[in-house]
């Protein structure tokens, strides 16, 4: 009897995956055609694709005029983006009717506010509260006397020659700068157990909530001018600023309100134990956490406040949206898709500002998380 | 979408229904400010004239390469700062929408509103705001492609109309056909480019606006020859400057600077020859240029106040030439804008 049994000393090569599986063919069917119903998808979109790329990429690539004289180039058949219009017309984009020869001051505000905001965006950066100070508190000062002049030999710009996104800028971290202080204050306040308080707070918020910022900016440049007494005037944009910055913190308010709600009741009685007073618990314990826990809410509301300061185009301030649409006006450079590049154009600037800011807030809250995720 | 009546569509005769309510109710407001104290002396110690423009229209008010506003319109303005001050520049240029500018006007937030705005009865009599010349004679037209050999707007029977919704654009066009018992297809859209963007596309027959408006958006197009503008202007759109009621001698003023301009055209006086003409014996020109007689101080101004419109900024001519005239992109003939003398309807009492 032959005790026939085999042991093998050693293993099996694996086999080849299934020729399916592996590779560029296994790699389209495990994520392109797993299923009839992604297969149909997959044609689906590659036919959109196929569709939507090739007019998109000649007409903003292709066929779109770079470099021109005037518009002439940009009038012939077939021609794309007019891109050379942006290039030609990119001084009034960014300065408006600012005097050229006092670009220089609108320069360095830019190029000061870049140094002051890139350290105090960046945590690892030191001297976080002097940074700060100058920032928020002397920054704007700086900026004032800069650009409006009138004083330290600077000659007198009124606002009204101010434009671009220069304008779009000072709008958007005017508003941005001050509403967030504003509207912790009105959460807070909506909060509060002193009822004046509290009612002027809800009243504050309620009211600015349900009015379009449309009609606050004509109320403010239509109808103040003519309930003031004569001869006062308050700055149109100076005005605009002010209409933009508490409309916006009625909604940041709404924002931080639910951040306190969802802490934890333990959280707010942990800190009165404590022994702090109220500044102290709010500053030390609740404020932290639910500024933290509303990152999303704030971000959100700045990235629609920077997008909104577009409004104040019909007002006739002279923003960046609204320096495209009136240099659509100069007939130099007309041509069929004059206006079409500058929407183009100012939408990507726009996009720019925004998509940073949310990626911003997202280093933040990553870089805040402390675990304690619901 | 009456509030968002963007500046740069927003043509003189293109008034909003919404505007309308609006300023109602601002005038009513008015009433009793409408008694101003006296802008000259208000100009003269701010030095310099507020002057209301477009947010950009082509040829009227409009930032030009470098930036700095120009256009017939914006020409006015500087002309009343010549004549005050001797020099074009002192003007603060305010960019207003159609919905803010009578607001802004008549609250004084600017001197002068100069801003492609039609004369009408109900404006004149009831916004607190006096009309006080016709820069321009504008005019709802057609524009067609020649290729369709349309010559005459009573051929437009059965035509798709582009139009733009929410205008007097578009009630002009529906008067006229019904006057002329023809059919007419009305395509309506949002905003002025939209419009522009259908005809160009071939979504409709013939595009209407003011004429000035269909002149410029012509030198837009890819090819601007395949296309005609129609002879027939229906509708009256006179664009002229105002300014605040009841202060007649800022009001006066705001009239003679356009007279002058007008005055000097006919005259022969120009931007290039008004030197040689302080020369001149024609004592129509000596009064003019304040060689003989002073008619400046009544005004509050100095004998030479129409020299200086002159010397800086030139006369009617001048300007028209400058920036809407047939070597202009926009390239309209003088039509009903030429003087009396020439067959248009231009003209200006005497200097005398």
């Amino acid at each position: 009897m032959y005790k026939t049994s085999f042991v093998r000393t050693d293993m099996i090569a694996p086999m080849a995956p299934p020729p399916s599986t592996v590779g560029v063919k296994g790699w389209l069917h495990t994520n392109l055609f797993s299923t009839p119903g992604n297969t149909l998808l997959t044609i689906v979109g590659v036919m959109f694709l196929l569709w939507i790329v090739p007019p998109l990429y000649n007409f903003l690539i292709g066929n779109a005029v770079f470099v021109a004289d005037d518009g002439a180039a940009c009038r012939i058949e077939g021609a794309g983006a007019c891109w050379a219009f942006i290039w030609d017309r990119m001084n009034f984009f960014i300065y408006g009717f600012y005097p050229q020869d006092e670009q220089w001051r609108v320069n360095i505000c830019f190029a000061l506010g870049l140094a002051l905001i890139v350290p105090l965006l960046w945590p690892a950066a030191p001297y976080k509260i002097a940074n700060a100070v100058l920032f928020f508190l002397v920054y704007p000062v700086i900026v004032l006397i800069l650009l409006r002049g009138g004083s330290f030999g600077l000659s007198y710009v009124p606002t009204e020659s101010w434009g671009g996104l220069t304008v779009t800028l000072i709008i958007g971290l005017a508003g941005i700068v001050c509403s967030l202080p504003l509207g912790i204050l009105l959460a807070l306040g909506r909060r509060s157990e002193l009822p004046v308080i509290k009612m002027l707070c809800i009243a504050f918020i309620e009211l600015w909530r349900a009015v379009p910022l449309i009609t606050v900016l004509f109320m403010a440049s239509v109808m103040l001018p003519l309930f003031a007494p004569q001869g006062v005037t308050v700055d149109k944009l100076l005005r605009a600023v002010i209409g933009v910055t508490l409309f916006e913190a009625a909604y940041l308010a709404e924002a931080v309100r639910g951040g306190l709600q969802a802490l934890p009741r333990g959280q707010y009685e942990a800190a009165d134990s404590l022994g702090l007073n109220y500044p102290k618990s709010m500053g030390l314990v609740i404020l932290p956490q639910a500024l933290k826990l509303t990152i999303p809410g704030i971000v959100n509301s700045f990235i629609s406040l920077f997008k909104d300061t577009s409004l104040v185009s019909i007002v006739g301030i002279f923003d960046l949206l609204n320096t495209v649409q009136s240099s659509q006006s100069d007939l130099r450079w007309g041509s069929p898709h004059q206006a079409v590049t500058g929407y183009l154009f100012a939408a990507a600037v726009f996009w720019v500002f925004c998509f940073g800011m949310s990626r911003y807030s997202m280093f933040m809250e990553r870089r805040l998380d402390t675990g304690h995720t619901r | 979408m009456p509030l968002i009546h963007r500046g740069h569509n927003a043509w003189g005769s293109q008034e909003v229904n919404m505007n309308k309510v609006m300023l109602t109710a601002v005038a009513v407001a008015l009433g009793a400010s409408a008694a101003q104290a006296a802008t000259m002396d208000d100009v003269k110690s701010k030095g310099y004239v507020v002057c209301g423009v477009t947010g950009g229209v082509p040829g009227f008010s409009a930032p030009d390469a470098s930036n700095n506003w120009s256009g017939l319109e914006v020409d006015y303005c500087k002309a009343m700062a010549a004549a005050i001050f001797d020099d074009p520049s002192k003007v603060r240029y305010t960019p207003l929408t159609s919905t803010e500018r009578f607001a802004a006007l008549s609250s004084g937030q600017v001197d002068v509103l100069s801003r492609t705005t039609t004369w009408t009865m109900s404006r004149d009599t009831t916004l607190g705001v006096v009309f006080t010349g016709t820069m321009f004679y504008d005019g709802q037209g057609f524009m067609v492609r020649k290729a369709d050999k349309i010559a005459s707007a009573k051929d437009l029977s059965g035509a798709a109309i582009c139009i733009e919704s929410g205008t007097t654009t578009e009630l002009n066009a529906a008067d006229f056909f019904a006057a002329n018992k023809l059919e007419y297809k009305p395509i309506v859209f949002v905003s002025q480019d939209e419009t522009v963007k259908a005809f160009e596309d071939g979504r409709c027959d013939v595009y209407t606006t003011d004429s000035s408006a269909l002149a410029a958006e012509r030198s837009k197009f890819a090819k601007p020859e395949d296309y005609a503008i129609l002879p027939e202007i229906i509708s009256k759109e006179p664009l002229g400057p105002a300014v605040r009621a009841g202060d007649d001698t800022w009001m006066k003023f705001s009239r003679w600077v356009y007279y002058a301009i007008v005055n000097a055209e006919e005259l022969g006086v120009t931007k290039a020859n008004v030197e040689e003409m302080k020369k001149s014996e024609n004592p129509e020109i000596k009064r003019l240029l304040g060689v003989e007689g002073d008619f400046g101080t009544p005004l509050g101004l100095d004998k030479e106040w129409a020299y200086k419109i002159l010397k800086h900024v030139g006369n009617y001519g001048d300007m028209y030439e400058a920036h809407v005239g047939p070597k202009t992109p926009i390239g309209l003939e003088r039509g009903l804008n030429a003087l009396w003398k020439d067959g248009g309807i231009q003209y200006a009492p005497p200097i005398r």
